[in-house]
């Protein structure tokens, strides 16, 4: 990486210092080969499909390992140089884009995070589709069989978009992952979804191209108006023009992602597309893609336009409060449990909005801690409820009751993931949302204790459908419901041991984080406040 | 200043490792577990106990007596830096050798108690977990690892008091005490965020040293008191508690009467030099206390569930605890003797009411006890003693204990020493007058149960522990007091205890007054249920005050009026703003959209001369507009 | 001379051949309104032409006299076939191309 260290000087600079490390084209590349040799398979062989991928995905994450075990945190960071295992190839010559792949601490743990979430998802829903026992409801006589390598198939080619949306470093390659990813996820939807699928997959798919059209405008836009005649992201921080330019473009991107995200009031994709999606493509969909909304906020929003994100902050702290308590009311009011688990994350994704437009390093590092946390959280919760819905085969929760006499570790497992969704301490929920809510604090007192108090409605939503799934007498449907097995166990065991792990130990992913954190709040321009009382107040030797 | 742990003060953190991974265990063993769970499960605070006796005497050897044992750093970003930590001091050794000293007591009885119930090992497993969390809250060193402890008691509050998961009334009672446990949450956390944003730091070493502006104080000050009104069961967050008797008794022996409810307690005289810096912080704990210790009074009296008078019972006592720390400098050590006795007696008295409810077949409505004494003659004796210590008959615990809290009260001076003077004193009759009540109606008068229950002694598992609390309740109050040993030992932690300063009333004339407050309330009760047959039946004609009490006060009705009603409403009107106008106004521009584009295909009919007309129109319109813009 | 005069005929020229096309049914006359409207636009290329001194406008005119004609070749063998379908002529009962 010492090859990077040069002084920055744009355009020149980057022209003679290509770098080319090739270990993120392998990483991108590895799920999108897996995906085509999946593909590439008859359908009859839909257990070879499922080894293929479970192995592939296992081989990806093992991968990604051995990258962030390389990564170096203690590097000094300079505006040019915050990407490790850079390396950029010429696409399109004329317009200067660049298929570049880079890593800093924010898109590491988030691949990292994606990257552990897909085998579990695919554990999961290891038997959904080509067994009764196994699928989420009743199917309709008739009903065409689901094609299984299709879906793991679709399953890494999300992978692949998920990473390469995460590592490219060049805005316009970015755009084309992002608008991209749309793409395996509507199928997942539109194919393999519950009854009203098609409306949820189409919702979803013109919700995100108008974003993404947005973006378009301003991806255009900033390539003019900064001249650099180079879409990598290093190059242009620093060089949008200040005033109404920069806020317009900031608005194009800036509604893309928080459509993506998203945030109230642009949220009514998500309890569609997470409520008719298959469990473990609502998985993927809540816990990764969802996480590119907030992931660009830090990435492109803060670095590219300071000015304006500093002039739209309070609006955007505004919204993420309101759509905290709002989504949580939601979220109570829910019959429908994946409706209710969708809500639950339109809230979470109101506290990582809170946490990034606070311009604190708390709020940073807490929110993208949290991006990872509730990937695990709600992969995990989605993972839950599908299981729990093969065999009940009904999302009405007034269906259920008394699950726990039948299925006691089902009901553990339900109950541990819930709590991780309320943020209980000693769960890593907690270190990244109390993060987020104390780095508010410093800046805007009445927002985070506005914030604050959504942690009351974050536990009515979870146990009270905890106690109306699991708790009370068993029903006649209820009482023959099958434990979860040793597969289904493993699906979900992993992720709940990161988050308990991570909660009592959150160092290794927090040094991870931070410096590139900083590094984002340096390029908007922003510093912690001190404590308002400073060390002076403190007596030595106490007075007592 | 602190002294850093060395030799066996160092493996402090087995005091939370060793019960959190022994309730790990009994949790994921499964079935495999069943046969020796319950042993382990017991074994472990026994040990625990024991350690902590030798911490004790370590810690009594040191400089201040104050022990810092550093663990790791646990969240770092940028000046928020907080390290894992424990604290071992005065305070918090007490709390210590209460938890597992009591704590291995309970778990001894639940051994009997729980043994015919298939979930005995999943209980252990909870119980365990709570004691963990229990000893984190206390051993902490700074307010966030404290916060770590403190929800996990919730949680295996949570889990302990829904632990007959099947029946509704349980499932409802955990969710109740884990809401009210938030509200109180929020507080805890806006309180260590005020830390943080003022001072950088929430660490006992830093917050308790510095000097805070008034308002600050007083902010954080009463933020703390929200969290601990949530913990303890205070009003106006008081009505989760009686619910939780819905867990076995002894859950409501160890969590919801000795150690977990006073954690409120622990809090405030912990943060003793918050308080001290803030006067209406402090008033208002004293109101708190004073209302809540009447409430809890009065509430008791409508009870005819023996357990719901206990946990009524404690939710009065917590008050007199809140209003001896809301005292301030000088009476934070006589509140917390107050906790530990409380904390003997009430444990005594929660055990033999399990014991009596085991005898019953499960039953718990007082209206059909009656005459146990001889049936039950030890569980009736450990009754006897927790019943004098807590009404404070003369040489049992509360004699020492509480009547000092009485004292400090009239002490405070001016017109709001009278009033919680006089507010104590009251408490003290009505609480003889309801344990009086309890005590007759359980084991005096005519047998009223029914035919199928066969009252028998509790095994010998239930009836030692037992024994030895119902010792504890007679003669503890005199061995804390004793040579103002306790006050001395505490004088570290929450500051030296005031012995002689100016009294109001004269102690001696106070105390023979509080004695005939107190017989005149045993005897009222006594005459109102000693002198004639109890009725099986509720009486329906009663004053309104026996209503209201027998409704807690209307607070059940009040929360439910004023917080859930209005709750689910906006709830269900939310969900309904959502899907009409949020998404109706998504859906209502693509419904647009479409309407409108299939009107406009109309204009596509089909006539070549028509789009020929529009082609002329449109290039007459073009060049017009050149010509306009040229020669304007 | 003036090359007004041309330009006022081939004004003239086009619109009567535009109004043919809007007013008239029968395809073979509409048809040869459009060629009358193509002959009135060559005449003005001619002119400005001669106005400008260059070739550019009589070159323009030959290119829309070739495609002028490969136009009548197609469009009388497009009417030709709908009259044999329809028996009919009239441009409005071809009229099936709508929404």
């Amino acid at each position: 990486m010492s090859a990077l260290a040069f002084t920055y000087t744009p355009v020149a600079a980057a022209a003679t210092h290509v770098p080319h490390s090739y270990a993120l084209v392998g990483l991108v590349l590895l799920p999108l080969v897996g995906a085509i040799i999946v593909f590439s398979l008859k359908t009859e062989q839909a257990k070879l499909a499922k080894q293929l991928s479970f192995l592939i995905s296992l081989a990806v994450v093992v991968y990604t390992a051995i990258i962030a075990i390389d990564f170096n945190t203690d590097k000094h960071i300079t505006t040019a140089n915050q990407f490790q295992f850079a390396g950029s190839w010429v696409w399109i010559r004329d317009f200067g884009v660049h298929i570049a792949f880079g890593v800093d601490g924010i898109a590491l743990v988030l691949v990292l995070m994606a990257v552990i979430l897909v085998p579990c998802v695919m554990l999961a829903s290891w038997n959904s589709l080509d067994s009764k026992s196994g699928a989420e409801e009743v199917a309709a006589p008739g009903a065409p069989q689901r094609s299984v390598k299709n879906f793991f198939g679709l399953m890494l080619l999300t992978e692949f978009f998920m990473i390469g949306v995460f590592t490219a470093t060049d805005v316009f390659l970015f755009y084309v992952f992002f608008e991209a990813m749309l793409v395996p996820m509507y199928f997942v939807i539109g194919s393999f979804g519950g009854p009203r699928r098609q409306y949820a997959a189409m919702k979803f798919f013109l919700y995100s191209l108008v974003g993404g059209l947005l973006m378009l405008a301003s991806v255009i836009g900033l390539y003019v108006t900064t001249g650099s005649r180079s879409f990598a992201i290093t190059d242009l921080i620093g060089h949008v023009p200040q005033g109404a330019t920069q806020k317009w473009l900031f608005l194009g991107f800036f509604l893309a992602f928080a459509i993506k995200a998203p945030l109230v009031p642009f949220h009514t994709w998500l309890p569609d597309a997470g409520a008719e999606a298959p469990a473990g493509g609502a998985a993927l969909l809540v816990g990764v893609l969802d996480k590119v909304g907030t992931f660009g906020f830090l990435r492109y929003c803060l670095p590219l336009f300071p000015q304006a994100s500093k002039y739209f902050a309070p609006t955007i702290l505004i919204l993420s409060v309101i759509g905290i308590l709002y989504a949580a009311f939601l979220a109570i009011g829910q019959r429908d449990m994946k409706r209710l688990a969708a809500y639950t994350s339109v809230a979470h994704f109101g506290f990582i909005g809170l946490g990034i437009f606070a311009f604190t390093t708390q709020g940073g590092t807490g929110a993208v801690f949290y991006m990872v946390n509730h990937g695990f959280s709600t992969g995990a919760l989605f993972i839950m409820l599908g299981l729990l819905l093969s065999r009940g085969k009904s999302r009405n929760i007034d269906d259920y009751g008394g699950v726990a006499k039948a299925a006691p570790i089902m009901a553990g497992l339900f109950l541990l993931t819930g709590l991780s969704a309320l943020a209980l301490p000693g769960m890593s929920t907690f270190v990244s949302e109390f993060l987020v809510l104390v780095g508010t604090f410093t800046r805007h007192k009445g927002l985070a204790v506005l914030a604050t108090t959504g942690i009351i409605l974050a536990a009515i939503y979870v146990l009270y459908l905890y106690q109306r799934v699991f708790q009370g007498p068993a029903r006649e449907k209820t009482a023959g419901f099958r434990d979860v097995n040793a597969r289904e166990i493993a699906a979900v065991a992993p992720l709940l041991a990161l988050i308990l792990f991570l909660g009592i130990f959150p160092k290794p992913v927090l040094d991870i984080i931070n410096p590139a954190v900083k590094q984002t709040l340096h390029e908007v321009h922003q510093t912690d406040p001190a404590p308002k009382l400073g060390p002076n107040s403190v007596v030595a030797g106490g007075t007592k | 200043m602190t002294t850093t742990a060395h030799g066996i003060e160092s493996a402090a953190w087995l005091l939370i490792a060793l019960p959190l991974i022994s309730g790990a265990v009994l949790l994921l063993a499964g079935k495999r577990a069943n046969k020796w769970g319950h042993l382990l499960g017991a074994l472990v605070p026994i040990v625990l106990f024991v350690y902590a006796l030798m911490l004790f005497f370590a810690v009594k050897h040191e400089h201040n007596r104050e022990v810092s044992r550093h663990l790791f750093n646990w969240i770092h970003v940028g000046r928020f830096s907080i390290d894992a930590g424990l604290l071992l001091d005065p305070l918090s050794l007490v709390f210590v050798l209460l938890i597992t000293g009591v704590g291995s007591l309970i778990h001894i009885y639940a051994v009997g108690y729980m043994s015919h119930d298939p979930g005995r090992r999943r209980f252990f497993g909870y119980f365990n977990i709570f004691v963990a969390a229990m000893l984190l809250l206390v051993l902490a060193d700074n307010y966030l690892s404290l916060y770590v402890g403190w929800e996990g008691v919730g949680v295996a509050s949570y889990l302990l008091i829904s632990f007959y998961y099947d029946r509704n009334s349980a499932a409802t009672a955990g969710n109740k005490a884990f809401f009210a446990n938030r509200v109180g949450d929020v507080g805890l956390s806006v309180a260590i965020m005020l830390m943080f944003a003022y001072l950088g730091n929430t660490s006992f070493q830093t917050v308790l040293h510095s000097h805070l502006s008034n308002g600050v104080a007083s902010a954080i000050a009463f933020m703390l008191l929200l969290g601990a009104c949530g913990k303890s069961g205070q009003f106006p967050l008081q009505t989760w508690l009686p619910d939780a008797m819905e867990g076995p008794t002894p859950v409501s022996a160890l969590i919801h009467a000795a150690t977990m409810v006073t954690a409120g307690v622990y809090l405030i005289a912990r943060s003793a030099a918050i308080f001290d810096q803030s006067q209406s912080a402090r008033t208002m704990i004293t109101i708190i206390g004073a209302i809540t210790l009447l409430y809890g009074c009065v509430s008791a009296f409508g009870q005819d569930d023996l357990k719901k008078v206990l946990a009524y019972s404690t939710v009065s006592q917590i008050g007199y605890m809140f209003l001896a720390v809301g005292l301030g400098p000088g009476v934070y050590a006589i509140g917390i003797i107050h906790l530990l006795g409380h904390g003997f007696f009430k444990a005594a008295l929660f055990l033999s009411a399990g014991s009596v409810m085991h005898a019953m077949n499960d039953r718990i409505d007082m209206r059909r006890f009656g005459g146990l004494r001889t049936v039950m003659p030890i569980t009736f004796a450990v009754f006897v003693c927790g019943y004098l210590a807590l009404i404070g008959f003369p040489l049992a615990t509360g004699f020492w204990t509480k009547d000092k809290i009485i004292e400090a009260a009239f002490d405070k001076g001016g017109t709001s020493g009278w009033i919680l003077g006089i507010a104590a004193l009251l408490g003290a009759g009505l609480t003889a007058a309801y344990m009086t009540r309890a005590l007759v109606m359980t084991f005096f008068g005519e047998k009223r149960w029914e035919d199928d229950v066969h009252p028998h002694e509790a095994p010998k598992s239930m009836t030692l522990p037992m024994i030895v609390l119902g010792a504890l309740s007679l003669v503890g109050g005199y061995l804390l007091i004793f040579g103002g040993g306790v006050q001395h030992w505490l004088t570290p932690s929450v500051g030296p205890s005031v012995e002689e300063g100016v009294h109001t009333v004269n102690p001696t004339v106070l105390s023979i007054l509080t004695l005939v407050v107190i017989a005149l309330g045993a005897y009222g009760a006594y005459a109102a249920y000693g002198r004639k047959a109890v009725p099986v039946e509720k009486p329906v004609a009663v004053s309104p005050i026996t209503r209201a009490a027998r409704k807690n006060i209307y607070a059940d009705a009040f929360n439910e009026a004023v917080l859930m009603k209005p709750g689910q409403w906006l709830s269900r009107a939310l969900v309904y703003f959502d899907n009409r106008g949020v998404d109706g106004a998504v859906t209502g521009l693509a419904a647009g959209m479409g309407g409108s584009s299939s009107r406009l295909r109309r204009m596509q009919t089909g006539f070549v001369r028509s789009y020929a007309l529009s082609m002329l129109g449109g290039t007459i319109a073009v060049v017009a507009v050149l010509l306009a813009v040229r020669f304007q | 001379m003036t090359p007004t005069y041309y330009l006022v005929l081939s004004a003239a020229l086009f619109s009567i051949g535009a109004v043919g096309v809007l007013v008239r049914k029968n395809a073979i006359v509409v048809f040869m309104c459009i060629e009358l409207m193509l002959n009135a636009v060559n005449l003005s290329l001619v002119t400005f032409s001669r106005i400008n001194g260059s070739l550019d406008g009589q070159i323009m005119a030959f290119f829309v006299m070739t495609v002028a004609a490969a136009e009548v070749v197609i469009g009388l063998a497009i009417i030709m076939s709908i009259f044999r379908t329809r028996r009919s002529a009239s441009v409005d009962d071809a009229n099936l191309l709508k929404y």
